[in-house]
């Protein structure tokens, strides 16, 4: 399966927005290969960093099918410091790509929150590109479980 | 000839102890009875201006109860050997308490049917209700802070029959500050409110938000001055709840650790003055062990859900981690000596509620009646008796769910059954007569049905790995607490350090001994699905009749289902 950024990217808005990926299903679960190649076409094959990226995502979700996920880059959103976009991924799912954020110095913030489905226990990843080339990550493990016998 | 002081010492900081004072092998329950006073389990070194009570977990038992403490309690990776996964003789030698002592009964289940009959029950909430008033009494009740830990108003004929109201009466008379909660929510969004509404002092929660608008649903911070000190108590709810617990009941509310939205409540509260920041947790011990490394600035963790009980507060990574036990077998003191907006020292102690041994406060005896009053006689009712000793505590097995398993078994013709690992329920001595109020106190819940079903043998062993990943992950974050899920019909190993989809091994058939296959077919009865519209009889209704049939009951408690490597 190949997915550019044209597949993934939506229309960006004053503040953040985000598309949802629309690309085709693919009967099989991605890999984490599959993900690594999203990630390096978004970089362009540059090496995302550590930091100024945080991605909130629950330990455990409460519901699979909907499953709430923020991201929050540390940046003063003006000249050179400035985030340009964020994805989501989920390396587990048919479709690893799940949304794309674009932000503008009007966006303020580089701050966004959506729900997304998870088939499976698996890591979500989010990477920031910033206007200066360089690239943040920042990866939690979400846990989908059968549930049922706390107490 | 010794003294009571020689009876009772306690030791800052290293556990108190209730030494052997000429206690004999066999000590008889009047001479214990004797030695042990109301005094003595109130004699504390209070200290500061600040007093912190903590009662969590008592799961609606306004009676004394017998609770049998665990035989088995595994940490895993870092949390491995460490309190509170420490049983039997390894918990005495590390907490320094003399076997055969009250504090051993209280704490172990070492020699636990002989001191049983010895020391008598724990709890009561009257009794608990003498040692609070005693308390602010001595103290003043400028000084002290009353906290609710939640998981109060499940686990009774009384609780169920009043959707919770008994409880709310009760609790009420002890002047709680402050209450949080997890099984509470099983009354469903409507009646939790009504029952909050009427309790007059505040539920907080910083980890419960409206799950549309992604809003807090609840109040987390309440502020006290106690002692000229200003203190924040921070809410936790049970953040696995709508895992664990049917979400329908309440599916307007996500849960969640949110640890980072406690970190933002703990600076609003030290940017608010507070001097000391409590939380009041139903995460779990050892949730509340990674959260005191994780989060900054909580001065004192008061934990519950786990039912952990620890015979003094741990220090871990600067903060107090207090575990007060559960059924109502404890009050958990700390005093705190507050200097510059710190705590320059403290002193705890778990005190055990000796029901022969506390006089019942008359006010809550009256109440507790009262409740109890239009049920008592239907909860006297006898419906069996029992050969051997009943309990449920413990990681993968209790004579209780053995029981069960072979009532759902048996009563609705299948297989195999599963009945959940829960570390509510009590505890009865070999010879008891089972009463209907026995049998609810194991069973008593808003979602009882027992379902019918069939799993194929891969469909068993993916619900045995998620509910034993739930219990055993190395990373406390990913526990829901509870215990590992009882069987019925078939036994397994369990590999508690290995990863999920490793951990269970070796299933076979009880009777044959052939394994379980992974694409056969198996009859399977349970109870407490979470999912909505489960059909079948209820638990309590199912086992009424199986125990009348069976009028005497007796089961082999070392008949394990489970072999467990280590």
């Amino acid at each position: 399966m190949q997915l550019t950024r044209r597949h993934v990217l939506g229309l960006t808005a004053g503040a953040a927005a985000f598309a949802v990926a629309g690309v085709q299903i693919t009967p099989a679960f991605a890999s984490a290969e599959d993900a690594e190649k999203l990630i390096m076409d978004f970089t362009g094959g540059a090496t995302a960093a550590e930091g100024k990226i945080s991605l909130t995502a629950p330990e455990i979700a409460e519901n699979g099918n909907t499953v709430p996920v923020s991201v929050n880059v540390d940046s003063a959103m003006e000249g050179d410091d400035l985030v340009e976009s964020v994805i989501i991924l989920a390396d587990g799912n048919p479709n690893p790509a799940v949304a794309t954020f674009h932000f503008t110095e009007m966006s303020g913030e580089a701050l966004a929150t959506t729900r997304m489905r998870l088939a499976k226990t698996q890591n979500v990843i989010a990477v920031a590109k910033m206007k200066d080339g360089s690239f943040f990550m920042d990866k939690k493990q979400v846990k989908v479980t059968i549930g049922g016998c706390g107490g | 000839m010794h003294t009571r002081r020689d009876f009772l010492q306690y030791a800052l900081n290293a556990g108190f102890v209730l030494g052997a004072a000429g206690l004999g092998a066999n000590p008889t329950r009047a001479l214990a009875q004797q030695k042990l006073t109301q005094d003595d389990l109130l004699k504390f070194e209070s200290k500061g201006q600040v007093t912190l009570l903590h009662f969590t977990d008592c799961h609606a038992q306004l009676k004394p109860v017998f609770f049998r403490p665990p035989d088995t309690n595994i940490g895993v990776g870092a949390y491995a050997g460490v309190p509170p996964h420490l049983v039997a003789e390894e918990f005495l030698d590390y907490f320094n308490i003399e076997k055969g002592s009250p504090s051993a009964y209280a704490h172990t289940m070492v020699d636990y049917v002989d001191l049983a009959r010895t020391y008598g029950q724990l709890g009561g909430l009257d009794r608990t209700a003498t040692l609070v008033k005693a308390i602010r009494a001595e103290r003043g009740e400028d000084k002290v802070l009353f906290l609710d830990g939640g998981d109060t108003w499940q686990g009774s004929y009384t609780s169920l029959k009043t959707n919770g109201m008994d409880m709310v009466a009760c609790m009420k008379l002890l002047k709680p500050d402050a209450m949080t909660g997890h099984w509470e929510f099983t009354f469903g969004e409507d009646r939790f409110l009504e029952l909050v509404d009427a309790m007059g002092y505040p539920f907080l929660a910083s980890n419960i938000f409206d799950a549309e608008w992604d809003e807090p649903a609840f109040e987390h911070t309440a502020y006290f001055e106690r002692g000229g000190v200003k203190v924040a108590v921070i809410g936790q709810a049970m953040p696995y709840t709508p895992i664990a617990n049917p979400s329908w009941m309440f599916p307007k509310w996500s849960f969640g650790i949110r640890p980072e939205v406690l970190q933002a409540n703990v600076d609003t509260a030290r940017a608010e003055g507070a001097e000391i920041v409590v939380m009041l947790s139903h995460n779990g011990f050892d949730v509340d062990r990674k959260i005191a490394s994780v989060v900054s600035g909580l001065d004192v963790i008061v934990t519950g859900h786990t039912h952990d009980a620890t015979p003094v507060a741990l220090e871990v990574e600067g903060t107090l981690l207090m575990s007060s036990g559960s059924h109502g077998k404890y009050l958990g003191r700390i005093d705190l000596e507050v200097k510059d907006g710190k705590v320059a020292g403290y002193s705890s102690n778990l005190i055990p509620i000796f029901s022969d041994v506390i006089a019942p406060d008359a006010e809550m005896a009256a109440k507790i009646a009262e409740v109890r009053a239009p049920y008592e006689d239907e909860m006297q009712r006898i419906i069996g008796r029992t050969d051997s000793l009943l309990y449920r505590r413990g990681n993968f097995n209790g004579t209780w769910d053995d029981l069960i398993c072979q009532g759902i078994m048996e009563e609705r013709d299948t297989e195999i059954a599963l009945s959940p690992g829960f570390r509510w329920g009590t505890t009865l001595l070999p010879g008891s007569e089972i009463s209907i109020e026995d049998l609810y106190t194991e069973t008593s819940m808003s979602y009882p049905a027992v379902y019918r079903l069939e799993f194929t043998g891969a469909q068993i062993k993916d619900i045995m790995e998620d509910v034993c990943d739930n219990l055993f992950n190395k990373d406390p974050f990913l526990q829901q607490g509870g215990d590992m899920v009882r069987v019925g019909g078939f036994t397994y190993t369990c590999t508690p350090e290995a990863s999920i989809g490793q951990r269970i091994s070796d299933m076979r058939l009880s009777g044959s001994g052939a394994p379980l296959e992974a694409d056969k077919t198996y009859t399977v009865g349970g109870w407490a699905s979470v999912n909505e519209g489960v059909e079948g009889p209820a638990i309590y209704d199912l086992m009424e009749d199986y125990i009348t049939k069976k009028s005497v009951v007796s089961l082999d408690p070392d008949a394990a289902a489970v072999r467990v490597v280590l």
